[in-house]
């Protein structure tokens, strides 16, 4: 891709600035070096904490286990062990889901590699039943044009010897047939 | 406002484009300082301290690039350091800059943000597999368009609104020689018609990718009268700055119509006086990086009710016609260096009022707003300026 030169300052309104001369002459020569790829990678050793530790162990059994705020009652998930609203220790383990409700969504049509599905793919927010907050994922097994605000779905979980302490134990999340939670419930809670 | 006055009293910007590999990133920043020491009638010489703000490291694969900048951006033997908060850094960090002189620590202030967004994939680093995270696997974009498409559901706006902001900001650009994006040709039609990346936001209803960089010198009310002086330009004062942050994740949290950022608009227009925004305010900088963010924002900052920001897009309210013009600049959606966004809001709310925004400039232009927000839409960053003092 060539670099858009840089405007004149004669094409400049007037009153706005000159450009200011180089400190020093500028020749880059006929062959000047404007890029270099530099690839670079980083391993993290990544430590979860309490609450995040019974999450991801939760999930290697295909269970979403939450926390409570001991002050408005709301289940987060993932849990961080505090709650966001009252800055107070979530102590209360709770069970959620597995099956949930489409709080909104959006229809992909551009690839992002291969860790999302092909396109056009649905990425979504997915409340599981009793959560006071969505979890993001991906929809299976319905057309794009089918999937709704308040849509009910259940998550298709990895083959069993493929589950790990991971979020990608989820491979996706797809339609079950109950009615749709109106959408005005759904609101505080994407 | 508490503290001791401050203005702007220099700005400059780099050409934007998707690429500047033309000059260095010591470069590109010193063509944006340059053009804004000129503007203020300064030299290095004359600058107390330096307030750098830039993208997050991951979206530009480029480390504490400050480390290495102390010379270039005449730092040596000063106080020189970074703000970082997301998208909305370039908003803060002229926040962090203002308070250095309201504090009455320095007199003059030199402020930049910048990104190079060629250098590395911002929606890529939002997308790569985390896997004892919940992954986000569509970019920004793919973050963004569940609230947008809950913001459509909530106000029953018509499909076109998005275009139309799209439409208004890609020709307002065409007044901005600095914008990124020229597109001479754009219309209502070719906007329709460009691919649907994240439903429901097109192609040409997101940013760019950008690489540039804005200063600002900010001074004292005696540094910016001898400034203004000098260069004959008036200086935009400042009349309100505020920040407000709110969680990532909780319950009862809109992201459509977020708490912070109504509080953050509640307290800057507070501190200026402001009682009624969409009569008291001239012209608005907000950050609209997908179309539909400009009728959610008017809602979120006060200048239509919740649910009829759409109407002002749709009867031309926000052009640069109308009563309440919103980035005459083109704004976020014809240049993002994501890092440098923020600031540009800013600055072109300075400009407004100084009467130095060319052909994009609106006639007596008394009050300005500038916006940022940034992360989750989680951090906000607001200023009003104005041609009076304070």
């Amino acid at each position: 891709m060539s670099s858009e030169p840089d405007r004149s300052i004669s094409t400049m309104p007037d009153g706005l600035w000159t450009q200011p001369t180089p400190s020093v002459p500028v020749d880059l020569g006929d062959d000047p070096v404007r890029r270099q790829v530099v690839p670079a990678s980083m391993r993290y050793d990544y430590t979860p904490g309490l609450a995040t530790t019974r999450f991801l162990r939760g999930l290697a059994e295909k269970r979403f286990l939450g926390e409570r705020c001991p002050q408005t009652g709301d289940v987060y998930i993932p849990p961080r062990g505090v709650s966001p609203v009252s800055g107070l220790r979530t102590t209360e383990q709770v069970e959620v889901g597995p099956k949930a409700t489409i709080t909104s969504f959006c229809v992909v049509h551009i690839g992002f590699g291969v860790n999302a599905p092909p396109t056009p793919f649905v990425s979504a927010l997915f409340l599981p039943d009793g959560a006071a907050v969505s979890l993001y994922g991906t929809m299976g097994e319905v057309p794009h044009d089918q999937v709704r605000i308040g849509m009910r779905v259940e998550p298709v979980w990895v083959d069993d010897d493929q589950l790990t302490t991971s979020m990608e134990n989820i491979r996706y999340w797809r339609p079950i047939d109950e009615p749709d939670v109106p959408a005005e419930q759904l609101k505080g809670h994407m | 406002m508490a503290g001791n006055r401050v203005a702007v009293v220099g700005v400059g910007q780099t050409k934007y484009a998707a690429v500047r590999d033309d000059v260095s990133l010591p470069g590109l920043l010193r063509e944006a300082v340059f053009r804004a020491l000129d503007d203020a009638h300064m030299t290095m010489d004359d600058i107390d301290a330096i307030v750098v703000g830039k993208a997050p490291d991951f979206f530009e694969g480029m480390m504490m690039p400050e480390s290495y900048l102390a010379e270039a951006l005449g730092a040596v033997g000063k106080p020189l350091f970074r703000v970082h908060t997301a998208g909305s850094v370039g908003g803060s960090t002229a926040l962090v800059a203002a308070t250095h002189v309201q504090s009455g620590v320095h007199d003059r202030v030199l402020t930049i943000a910048w990104q190079q967004q060629s250098v590395s994939e911002a929606m890529w680093a939002l997308s790569f597999p985390i896997p004892f995270q919940q992954q986000l696997v569509a970019g920004a974009g793919g973050y963004f368009a569940p609230f947008i498409r809950e913001y459509i559901r909530r106000s029953n706006a018509p499909d076109e609104i998005g275009i139309l902001v799209a439409l208004k900001d890609r020709l307002n650009a065409l007044k901005n020689p600095y914008a990124h994006l020229h597109e001479p040709d754009i219309t209502f039609e070719s906007i329709q018609e460009s691919f649907m990346l994240w439903e429901p936001i097109r192609y040409s209803e997101t940013c760019p990718g950008s690489d540039g960089a804005i200063a600002l010198v900010l001074a004292s009310e005696d540094a910016a009268e001898a400034s203004a002086a000098s260069s004959g330009v008036p200086p935009a004062w400042v009349h309100g700055t505020a920040m407000r942050s709110e969680p990532a994740t909780a319950s009862g949290r809109d992201q459509v119509n977020p708490d912070a950022g109504q509080e953050c608009a509640a307290d800057v227009y507070a501190q200026a006086g402001i009682t009624d925004p969409r009569r008291q305010v001239d012209v608005v900088e907000m950050y609209v990086p997908f179309s539909w963010y400009e009728p959610m924002w008017l809602e979120n900052l006060g200048f239509a009710p919740e649910g009829e920001g759409w109407r002002l897009t749709e009867d031309g309210s926000t052009q640069m016609t109308g009563d309440l013009p919103v980035n005459c600049s083109g704004g976020v959606l014809s240049t993002n260096p994501i890092g440098a966004s923020g600031m540009i809001r800013f600055g072109e709310a300075a400009l407004q009022v100084r009467g130095q925004a060319g052909d994009h400039q609106i006639d007596g232009a008394r009050v300005a707003v500038g916006h940022a927000y940034g992360g989750a839409a989680q951090f906000y960053a607001m200023w009003v300026v104005g041609s009076e003092k304070p």
